[in-house]
């Protein structure tokens, strides 16, 4: 019996140059080797050993691999994109540790910090020794960061930092904070090193979804911050959002390692599996659950990819990126489900992957933009009507 | 400090693998990559480089797509590689494999101060090259290191046996086959990865070197494979039921296949 993979049927190879897969070859047996053994464990227990993964990721040279200098690699919006898609096959849980630290806390530092902040932070990230978080999102103050309640104050050259912060990757094992806070003026971005008296971050435990991931909260209790903190080249909205781009281009690949992973464990299961004495894949039921499943990969990979392309040139737009985060998560999520239905009730066991990628998939689809944003966006820029308020 | 390592392109355990028709592996149906077992001499060849400022070759026979397992090690950090490529080698026993890598390394300039292998091969699994191609090499060999320094002119390797271990020393230049318990191979970082394009890679003939087509290849073997046949499946296991002597039934049953 002769079997192939999604990717495969749609030639997708052909899209990639040789330096694109070489380095997706190399992520992906990382992976295998390194993450997809202890992943469960990880998820099952709620504890992802993410300092000594940092490190190691670090070695490889993912993080902020899409960056330039600074001991980053310098690579394409493709290969980032691969390398990301890689990481979530495994688990959601990696490749956000991985889009935090690269997209959101060293880009932020990359492309609005001072050069003395970068050659501070930016080597020793990019290495994996010390790890970035991200505070942007609020408790009160998801979909609306405009409304944020933490503020900074200017108090002579220092600034003074009151508030929290919710729902931050990576949080509680970081050296470095971006936080995001109102001023006087306008919403500025500050780097935070996270020995600062006055911060204090708590990991929320509890969770049933990014499991292998570790997510905080951060408070600020009149933590004081030199002038040299504030990230100088960016005011306003402008500066996370600029940053969640860059995340959500990550994610626009990544989902689809989810549901790539999902996929492979149904198919698998469906041709060894004996349902009335014959494989649950001679079912046309089964059939029809895997190819739906197949072309809805596969055109995600495509839309994938041609973002990618359009990334590298330049041109892409922030509604673009809504278009693929809204598509690829959404669908990856539906591939997840109907994943576990093939496997029955081995389905429900962490023995087998779709049901925790599908859990993740609930915070990915939440998180980076919720779908229901995403939608407005999509549906704003066709129509050029807001619906958001 | 100049150090060669000879490594190999195999089949992908993973894959299905299979014969051709000259009952030879097929090495063109299946995709291939660095023998597992030659990641830990490449591995272990770096270290020692990083340490003293040596440059790495790596050097394998194979057809075209052999270059995937030089491209691995040159992703790793080795700094050039030797592919010998010639049709004529297809179907090559040990004894020939162990010619033409003499002839390769006698060929290297300059000539290597140390030669590492890995314990075998992970299609083969005979594990004779090594000792075969110091012979012709006229270098001291040692197997099976799971522990190798270099210092003062010399190697030192630790040989872990099921009784003793033994500390041998030998004389550089010296070859030496390493095994899995040596090291952890590293993976190639993205840098590496970049980096690797840009490393010489030399193809030879055998021509280039000098060997009589007529000493290798299928006709030359000393050794044919006459036939072979797929392993049959593995039986269905055999269910004991505990009728309150489950203990003695799997006494009697561990006794039987001599388990005891």
């Amino acid at each position: 019996m002769s079997t192939t993979d999604t990717f495969d049927l749609y030639g997708i190879d052909d899209l990639l140059t040789e330096d694109e897969r070489d380095i997706r070859d190399a992520v992906r047996a990382f992976g295998v080797k390194e993450l997809r053994p202890h992943v469960a464990t990880w998820f099952d227990e709620a504890k992802l050993p993410a300092r000594e993964l940092a490190r190691e990721l670090g070695g490889l040279g993912v993080l902020g691999m899409h960056l330039e200098g600074y001991g980053c690699a310098g690579l394409g919006a493709v290969t980032y994109g691969l390398a990301c898609l890689e990481l979530e096959a495994v688990d959601s849980g990696l490749r956000s540790l991985v889009s935090v630290q690269g997209s959101l806390a060293m880009f932020a530092i990359w492309k609005y910090g001072t050069e003395e902040q970068k050659q501070e932070w930016l080597p020793r990230m990019a290495a994996g020794e010390a790890v970035g978080c991200f505070g942007l999102t609020e408790a009160d103050y998801g979909s609306n960061p405009g409304g944020m309640r933490t503020i900074a104050k200017r108090d002579g050259d220092d600034w003074v930092l009151n508030g929290s912060k919710l729902w931050i990757t990576n949080g509680s094992i970081a050296d470095v904070a971006v936080v995001w806070a109102r001023t006087d003026e306008r919403i500025r971005g500050f780097v935070v090193p996270t020995d600062t008296p006055g911060f204090t971050a708590n990991e929320i435990k509890q969770k049933l979804s990014l499991r292998a991931s570790v997510t905080s909260e951060l408070v600020f209790e009149d933590l004081r911050l030199p002038g040299s903190a504030l990230l100088p080249e960016v005011a306003g909205l402008r500066g996370p959002l600029g940053c969640l781009d860059e995340a959500r281009f990550g994610i626009i690949f990544g989902s689809l390692g989810a549901a790539r992973d999902s996929l492979a464990t149904a198919v698998d299961y469906s041709i060894s599996r004996e349902v009335f004495d014959k494989p649950l894949a001679s079912y046309q039921l089964t059939q029809k659950k895997i190819a739906d499943m197949a072309v809805e990969l596969g055109n995600g990979m495509l839309l994938a990819l041609h973002l990618g392309r359009l990334k590298e040139k330049g041109t892409i737009s922030s509604d673009q990126i809504s278009v693929g985060k809204l598509n690829n998560v959404r669908k990856s999520l539906e591939i997840a489900r109907e994943s576990r239905t093939i496997l029955g009730a081995n389905g429900i066991s962490l023995e087998y992957s779709p049901i925790r990628h599908a859990a993740n998939l609930e915070s990915v689809l939440t998180y980076e933009g919720t779908s229901e944003v995403h939608t407005l966006v999509v549906g704003k820029a066709l129509t050029g009507i807001s619906a958001f308020g | 400090m100049n150090i060669v390592v000879c490594v190999k392109y195999v089949p992908d355990a993973q894959a299905d693998r299979t014969f051709s028709v000259d009952n030879t592996t097929d090495r063109a149906g299946v995709d291939g990559l660095l023998s597992e077992l030659d990641e830990y001499a490449v591995e272990e060849a770096l270290k020692i480089a990083e340490a003293n400022d040596g440059e790495v070759t790596i050097l394998t026979i194979g057809p075209d797509r052999a270059a995937d397992a030089l491209k691995k090690a040159l992703q790793m950090g080795a700094h050039r590689a030797v592919h010998v490529n010639d049709a004529a080698i297809h179907g090559s026993d040990a004894i020939a494999t162990s010619l033409v890598l003499a002839k390769a390394i006698q060929k290297l300039d300059p000539q290597p101060d140390l030669v590492l292998t890995g314990m075998a091969s992970t299609d083969g699994t005979m594990g004779v090259v090594p000792t075969m191609l110091a012979e012709r090499l006229g270098l001291p060999a040692v197997t099976y290191a799971s522990e190798l320094t270099v210092a003062d002119g010399k190697v030192s390797v630790r040989r872990d046996g099921d009784l003793a271990s033994q500390t041998i020393e030998a004389t550089l230049p010296a070859l030496v086959s390493v095994t899995d318990q040596i090291n952890e191979p590293r993976y190639p970082s993205f840098k590496g990865i970049m980096a690797a394009k840009k490393k010489p890679v030399d193809t030879w003939t055998l021509a280039d070197l000098g060997v009589d087509a007529e000493l290798v290849g299928l006709t030359a073997a000393w050794t044919t494979v006459e036939s072979f046949s797929a392993r049959p499946p593995r039986q269905k296991g055999q269910i004991v039921t505990d009728e309150g002597d489950g203990g003695s039934k799997l006494a009697v049953f561990l006794g039987e296949h001599k388990f005891l």
